[in-house]
């Protein structure tokens, strides 16, 4: 059966079709969710997509995290569902509370927008479970707020559980760690700040991200 | 019977996160002859005005909604100011 993926529209999100256009061209079955909605329906994964939800106010994702869909995206991150949040999706995550840390501006005030080289740092999250560790991958980043911060104490248990999913190979924007995602312990939820929905299309000079939508569909 | 008071609450980045918008105010300064001028710090301000019955019910609202929606715990510190309005 195709694999259904929810990808949650915020006002201010813009990534929203792009991520239901590569899942469905990776064989999927991508559809619209409205933040207002309080049920995710049938879907077998979630993903929170790019832009910025609710004008970023107050901080990236701050007021997102309490749109009411946030309560049932959290029931099935915990029910062991794939949540994926991508850019701003994982800004929300992070206030959400369903990954640690947090995400600043970037290193330099620059807003980038670019190809990035990515490694794969672990292989225990649904998006990289089809990929090899250490595998260079290029996915595009997009963001003005993407540099991870966390504790050093957080730092040790996300290197102990293998939670550090992606690194950049050259950090384009202070991220601790040089860390690019990240997921849960159980790996069912991974937050990225590049954006593998634009490297699902050789005319977009990549499919190394239509490889980890994939991982999110169960297809390898 | 409940009173207003005005709260002023300071969010800024917590000590030993580095501030890039900070930084780079702070290495303009110099070039428009302000020199000697350091630890920079940027943060935001929000203003507004809260009932309570009483002072320690209205500062205790305050702490509430900064540490689950004004502010991110994990990079930001607060500073309270709050009083009766005039």
């Amino acid at each position: 059966m195709t694999a259904r993926v929810g990808v949650v529209v915020f006002p201010g999100s813009n990534c929203e079709h792009d991520v239901v256009e590569a899942i469905d061209a990776v064989g999927g079955s991508g559809e619209l969710l409205w933040h207002k909605d309080n049920s995710l329906g049938d879907v077998d994964a979630v993903v929170l997509p790019g832009g910025f939800a609710h004008g970023d106010y107050l901080r990236t994702g701050a007021m997102a995290r309490f749109s009411p869909i946030m309560d049932a995206v959290a029931r099935f991150a915990q029910d062991g569902g794939p949540v994926v949040g991508i850019c701003n999706g994982f800004q929300i995550l992070t206030e959400a509370q369903l990954l640690p840390g947090a995400l600043y501006k970037n290193q330099g005030l620059k807003f980038l927008c670019e190809p990035a080289v990515l490694r794969v740092e672990s292989t225990g999250s649904v998006l990289t479970q089809g990929l090899s560790v250490g595998d260079e991958i290029n996915v595009p980043i997009n963001h003005f707020e993407g540099n991870f911060i966390c504790s050093e104490q957080v730092l040790s248990q996300l290197r102990d559980k293998n939670q550090i999913v992606l690194t950049y190979r050259d950090n384009p924007n202070g991220a601790t760690a040089d860390i690019a995602g990240i997921c849960n312990e159980n790996g069912n939820v991974v937050g990225l700040m590049p954006h593998p929905e634009r490297a699902a299309h050789p005319l977009l000079g990549s499919t190394d991200g239509a490889q980890m939508l994939k991982g999110l569909i169960g297809i390898d | 019977m409940s009173k207003e008071f005005d709260v002023i609450v300071e969010v800024s980045l917590r000590e030993g996160i580095a501030d890039p918008e900070g930084l780079t105010i702070e290495r303009a300064l110099p070039a428009l002859g302000f020199n000697g001028v350091s630890d920079i710090r940027v943060g935001k301000s929000l203003r507004f005005v809260v009932e309570a019955a009483d002072e320690p019910e209205a500062r205790s609202q305050v702490e509430s909604m900064c540490e689950r929606f004004l502010a991110n715990p994990v990079i930001e510190d607060v500073n309270i100011t709050l009083g009766p309005s005039a």
